[in-house]
């Protein structure tokens, strides 16, 4: 990065080191962020690029180092201090107050008041609508945030920063949770804030969001810097190099699908959520042997209560869901398994994992009955489960080597679907269901599951992909279903379509 | 590992000889000594164990060294005793007929060991160690049951009692014999009530029949029934009437209802069978019933807040009769009709 | 020298060790402001579990019926379930006993076998009724355990109190049948010259014969290990345990998470209900009316804390246990301080265990502060 005035830097931390236990998460860090631009911060899942950033916003308190806000060198002990900085961050996880309104959100623990300490309702919601117009974060001050989208939550903690005054924003994964039409809107919005004079850092792993939005982009990799360079003149493929330190493919590379036989049909499905909502509103579609069936939909349309109907978790309201001709609904997840499903879940730490158990033992966690691992009288070898488990560790390269005895929770994201997923294959089953396979992973070991999904379709097996992802779907899917509303909207072919028209089918429109 | 096995052995070893090193040599007391194990209530339950520990503190001032174990679990009883034994006392005291299996147990293990127990008797010389100490409940209940009787204005009084059997009846009979006796005097027939509620931890129980009682027409109800007769004095706290406590002075139960209590005084049993004992008088196997002669029994000193001085008076003319024998109070049904018949 | 010391903090054994330490600690400073001499007060303890062999069998022998309600509690947590009925279900063990016990005449050898199993069989369905009212109203374990303990608090003194069953004059039940009793020497027999003749042969089994010491022992140490082989080693231990770790991913690998809840609450009031009825056949041969429940159970709970809900755990935690309640009385007898004081020993240490966990947490932060 070439020499700048430190007047035109934003934030400078230079020497940044921080430790937890013997585990060094950064490791003399420099970091710097220009003013006025949008500064993106990449790295795998536990390089440190959150740590960095807790570290700025007063979260984590730095082992060694310097931090110069505006040239100006400062400690920032916790996030009040941060905020006074003029910091603010928008976390991953939203903290606003769900039966509270949008404004009162806002002005939270910066209440404008009237005499007797009545709030100024409507001074508040003019500042909130000024803002909101001048960034193209436009809410209604009045709603509550139980009842808005979680793009508005998220405009609604953008708005929390700048109304406290900040002009160093960071955005923690902001697009996780969002549409393709609301990432570009994001995008907007963060391109505005630059031109008013903020300064915005984004925590991200997603290489095309860099591309689309950041003027640079600095690389963590376990802990150091890699480099800094101006988006423009690197592309996707360099960036995710440096990420992951070797040669990565983006896509994954796969055959034409040879369909077979169905596998699995769903007639007229409908699943009530907890509330009595119908959830699932007589949904169809069948899943071939051969192919991989992606299920296109943003999140709470119904893809959580489709997967519990379909894995004997929630009872059906009506239709049938038919498993290599068994009737499967209003099962237990024993009638799902003997059908032949078995399930990669959302939730990998709720549902796919004991995190308790040794990774040997969540490794046999559906197979312990199998007469490979018992000996004398039926009792479990566990002389015969951990030679399995080395073997699988070795076979599915599950980091670290050798961790058969080692806790599931102390393994990384990434390591831990990869035990999920020898798990999964291993039972040959006929049709997987995979839920959100690569949630939270970084790119190695995105490559990693997707190229496992294909694999498992080459072997003449079904693969029920859902998906919140688009980049994924359409790297993946042999056909893609959206899912909107509880229904199925539609049913292409990947060739014949395109994201822009499937994220209009996702949010409800017509193709 | 065998390394880390010897060495964890070593310093067990070292822990072990220290130990025993620094423990100090049991001083032998010049002085004999008396210990007491207490039942499931410990020496602090405002009942009979403290009662029994201020009649063994009675024994300290004399000069004697006294000890108290308190016994957590009915399985404790043994192994209590037992580890008395082994420090060598003089005398061990038991208290409360709960431990009375227990006591028998020991006495017959540890022939050499002087043991007496609270509320049991023995059939004279069943075991030359052990000594009962028992008391003549009828003689305090036939105090209670002559205030009962002066007291009462609806000529109608009731008597709980918790659990059948020899002596309870001593309550019962007592305190009939008492109502009586004050009937006669005053020449007029009062109704008594008599209900046994085969508990003594029910308080519901106990409540309910004194409940029953006083809506019956009773004015003065005398339990003998323990932890469940407290219930009949929250009766009585509840519908205003009077009631008349058991053992221990139960007025601060209900200061403004409880009339008088029949004392039990366990202290006096542990003292004055303790001085006997440990002055080398020969008393294994006999069981001593201590009445209002020896101080065992009596009633409440409160009694003076509700009982008009003339009837404490009376009543203690009366106690004088029942120490010189002019009164023999009844303890069985058929001395109760002889009594009523001498009553004429 | 200081990493060897982090080390070792971070290691679970030094956690512990370390809270007994700390509960010894606060246990002295309690004796001393009760002004008693907490030097004269630790060498009564130790002499009062050392002094002789008999002392040590009687730990062992008042270790069982803990050992037995902490392997009940323990085991049901293991499989995610905090089984605070362990009362309930002893005391069901206890009533057992002595009613078949005395009831129902057989030879020996079978009256004890017949007991236990069938006071297993009782505790078990006892215990596995809290499972059913889980799986089938959603009611916690823990309310309706607590319930339960009262439930057959009182209907232990119910049953004492039929008429056909107390014996007259007393407040307990009939002493069981020799048949089925099951220490090692009747208690009879140290009182008879033959006994006398008997332990001056043999003085090396004064301790066998002077106390209860008998088959629950060996009972005791047969759970243990049983418990601990089907937790580690079969097909129902590793489900038991995946429910008990994570209910949602056991329950969407098709184990049937149901049926297990069932099974381990019905393993854990066999076990407990055994040591009730081990308890009645070795030393009290009868229950009796009781103002309170005895606090077996609760016992066990503390039992299984410091046990870390290990079977093998429970055994030497049931001893510390033991130890320090026999030990305890010895302060108490010869220094006459109050038994509380031991019981805030027990508490301490309880509590120091259960803060345990936060120790290689706190080590790692020193051990920061030392590189730093």
């Amino acid at each position: 990065m070439e020499q700048v005035n430190n007047s035109a830097l934003a934030v400078e931390m230079s020497g940044i080191s921080k430790s937890f236990g013997s585990f060094k998460a950064l490791d003399n860090v420099d970091f710097s962020v220009r003013k006025g631009t949008i500064h993106a911060l990449l790295g795998e899942n536990g390089a440190g690029k959150s740590t960095l950033m807790k570290i700025l916003y007063g979260l984590y308190t730095k082992d060694s180092g310097e931090i110069r806000i505006k040239g100006e060198p400062c400690e920032i002990k916790n996030p009040k201090q941060a905020i006074g900085q003029g910091i603010g961050m928008v976390h991953q996880h939203f903290m606003l107050v769900e039966n509270m309104t949008i404004a009162e959100n806002i002005v939270l623990g910066n209440e404008v008041t009237k005499s007797f300490d009545r709030l100024d309702q409507e001074l508040m919601n003019r500042t909130i609508l000024e803002f909101g117009e001048q960034y193209g974060l436009e809410v209604d001050p009045e709603a509550l945030i139980m009842d808005v989208s979680v793009a508005t939550q998220q405009r609604v903690e953008i708005l929390k920063a700048l109304y406290r005054d900040a002009d160093i924003l960071i955005l923690d994964e902001p697009t996780a949770v969002l549409t393709p039409q609301e990432i570009d809107s994001l995008i907007l919005t963060m391109r505005r804030l630059v031109e008013a004079g903020k300064t915005v850092i984004i925590i991200t792993h997603k290489l095309k969001e860099i591309m689309a939005s950041s003027d640079y982009c600095t690389i963590i990799r376990r802990g150091r810097v890699i480099d800094t360079v101006k988006v423009q003149d690197v592309t996707e493929k360099d960036l995710a190099n440096m990420m992951v330190g070797r040669e990565v493919m983006l896509t994954t590379d796969k055959e034409e699908a040879k369909p077979g036989e169905v596998i699995m049909e769903i007639r007229n499905l409908t699943v009530k959520d907890n509330r009595g909502l119908e959830k699932v509103r007589d949904l169809s579609l069948t899943v071939r042997k051969g192919e991989i069936l992606a299920i296109a939909g943003v999140d709470g349309n119904g893809q959580t209560e489709l997967i519990e109907a379909l894995t004997g978790l929630r009872k059906t309201e009506n239709g049938e869901i038919l498993v290599n001709g068994r009737h499967i609904e209003n099962g237990l997840p024993l009638d799902a398994h003997r059908a032949g499903i078995r399930t990669i879940h959302e939730d990998r730490h709720k549902r796919g994992l004991v995190l308790d158990f040794q990774v040997g033992e969540n490794l046999i966690l559906e197979s312990y009955k199998r007469s490979r691992f018992s000996g004398l009288f039926r009792f479990l070898s566990w002389r015969k489960i951990n030679d399995y488990s080395n073997n699988q560790i070795d076979r599915f390269d599950i980091r670290p080597a050798g961790c058969a005895m080692q806790k599931a929770k102390e393994l990384s994201g990434g390591n831990q679907q990869k035990v999920i997923i020898a798990r999964t294959v291993e039972q040959e089953p006929d049709l997987l269901l995979a839920c959100q396979p690569t949630r939270g992973l970084d790119v190695g070991a995105i490559e990693f599951v997707r190229n496992a999904l294909v694999e498992q379709r080459d072997q003449g097996r079904a693969v029920l992909l859902i998906s919140y992802e688009l980049d994924e779907v359409f790297d993946l899917a042999d056909r893609i279903n959206v899912i909107y509303n509880g229904q199925i909207v539609a049913d292409l072919l990947p060739q014949e379509t395109d994201e822009q028209a499937i994220g209009l089918l996702m949010a409800g429109g017509t193709a | 590992m065998k390394k880390r096995l010897f060495s964890l052995i070593l310093v067990l070893a070292l822990l072990l000889t220290f130990v025993v090193a620094c423990a100090p040599k049991e001083e032998t007391p010049d002085g004999k000594s008396v210990a007491l194990i207490t039942d499931l209530g410990g020496v602090n339950d405002e009942s009979f164990n403290q009662s029994a520990w201020n009649g063994m503190k009675q024994l300290e001032e004399d000069g004697f060294k006294i000890s108290f174990v308190e016994s957590e679990k009915e399985a404790d009883y043994a192994v209590n005793l037992t580890n008395k034994t082994e420090e060598g006392n003089d005398l061990i005291w038991g208290i409360g007929f709960l431990m009375e299996e227990a006591m028998v147990n020991a006495a017959k293990e540890h022939k050499e060991q002087m043991f007496a127990v609270v509320d049991v008797g023995f059939e004279e010389g069943a075991y030359s160690n052990l000594v009962g100490a028992m008391f003549h409940s009828e003689e305090s209940s036939f105090l209670v049951g002559y205030i009962a009787g002066h007291m009462t204005e609806t000529d109608h009084v009731g008597f709980i009692l918790g659990m059948e059997g020899d002596v309870m009846f001593r309550f019962q009979y007592g305190y009939l014999a008492g109502v009586a006796y004050a009937a006669k005097e005053l020449g007029k027939d009062i109704r008594v009530d008599a209900v046994t509620i085969d508990t003594f931890g029910d308080t519901a129980k106990g409540k309910a029949t004194a409940t029953k009682m006083y809506s019956d027409g009773a004015d003065i109800v005398y339990h003998a029934a323990g932890q469940a007769g407290s219930g009949a004095i929250t009766a009585a706290k509840e519908m205003g009437k009077w009631a008349i406590g058991v053992d221990l002075d139960q007025n601060e139960l209900a200061p403004d209802n409880v009339l008088t209590s029949a004392l039990k005084n366990v202290d006096q049993a542990v003292y004055q069978i303790s001085k006997r004992v440990l002055a080398g008088e020969d008393v294994g196997g006999k069981t001593f019933f201590l009445g209002l002669k020896e101080g065992g029994v009596g009633i409440a000193p409160s009694s003076d807040k509700h009982v008009p001085k003339d009837i404490l008076d009376k009543t203690d003319a009366i106690e004088k009769l029942i120490i010189a024998g002019d009164i023999s109070v009844p303890i069985t049904q058929a001395e109760f009709d002889a009594f009523k018949a001498d009553l004429g | 020298m200081k990493p060897i010391l982090i080390r070792a903090l971070k290691k679970p054994i030094t956690a512990v060790l370390l809270a007994i330490a700390v509960g010894f600690i606060i246990g002295a400073i309690t004796l001393a402001l009760g002004g008693f001499n907490p030097g004269r007060g630790f060498s009564l303890l130790f002499t009062g579990v050392f002094s002789s062999s008999r002392r040590m069998m009687q730990v062992l022998v008042n270790a069982v019926p803990i050992v037995m309600t902490g392997l009940a509690v323990s085991f049901a947590s293991r499989t995610g379930l905090f089984n605070i009925g362990a009362d309930g279900q002893f005391i069901m063990g206890q009533v057992t006993g002595a009613i078949l016990g005395y009831y129902v005449p057989m030879p020996a050898i079978i009256h004890p076998l017949f007991i236990l199993v069938s006071a297993f069989a009782i505790g078990g369905i006892y215990g596995s009724f809290a499972a059913w009212l889980k799986n089938r109203f959603g009611i916690h374990e823990v309310i309706s355990t607590i319930m339960l303990n009262w439930i057959a608090y009182y209907f232990m003194n119910f049953v004492v109190n039929m008429k056909s069953v107390k014996v007259p004059g007393s407040q307990h039940s009939p002493e069981i049948l020799d048949t089925a009793k099951i220490t090692f020497f009747s208690r009879e027999f140290r009182t008879t010259a033959e006994g006398e003749a008997f332990l001056a042969k043999y003085p090396w089994l004064e301790s066998v014969v002077r106390t209860d010491a008998g088959y629950a022992i060996i009972i005791m140490l047969l759970m243990t290990l049983a418990l601990w082989v089907i937790l580690k080693y079969t097909r129902i231990g590793f489900e038991l345990r995946a429910v008990g770790y994570n209910f949602y991913a056991a329950e969407f690998s098709a184990m049937p998470v149901r049926r297990n809840a069932l099974l381990s609450m019905f393993i854990a009031g066999g076990t407990a209900a055994l040591g009730g009825a081990m308890l009645v056949m070795s030393t009290s041969h009868f229950i009796s009316m009781l103002g309170a429940t005895e606090g077996y159970g609760w016992d066990g709970i503390s039992v299984a804390l410091i046990a870390g809900n290990h079977p093998i755990g429970c055994l030497f935690a049931g001893l510390l246990y033991s130890g320090l309640k026999l030990g305890g009385t010895e302060i108490q007898s010869r220094l006459g301080a109050p038994t509380e004081i031991i019981n805030i020993m027990i508490g301490v240490l309880v509590l120091c265990i259960a803060f345990a966990p936060a120790l290689p947490r706190l080590a790692e932060r020193l051990e920061r502060k030392v590189e730093a």
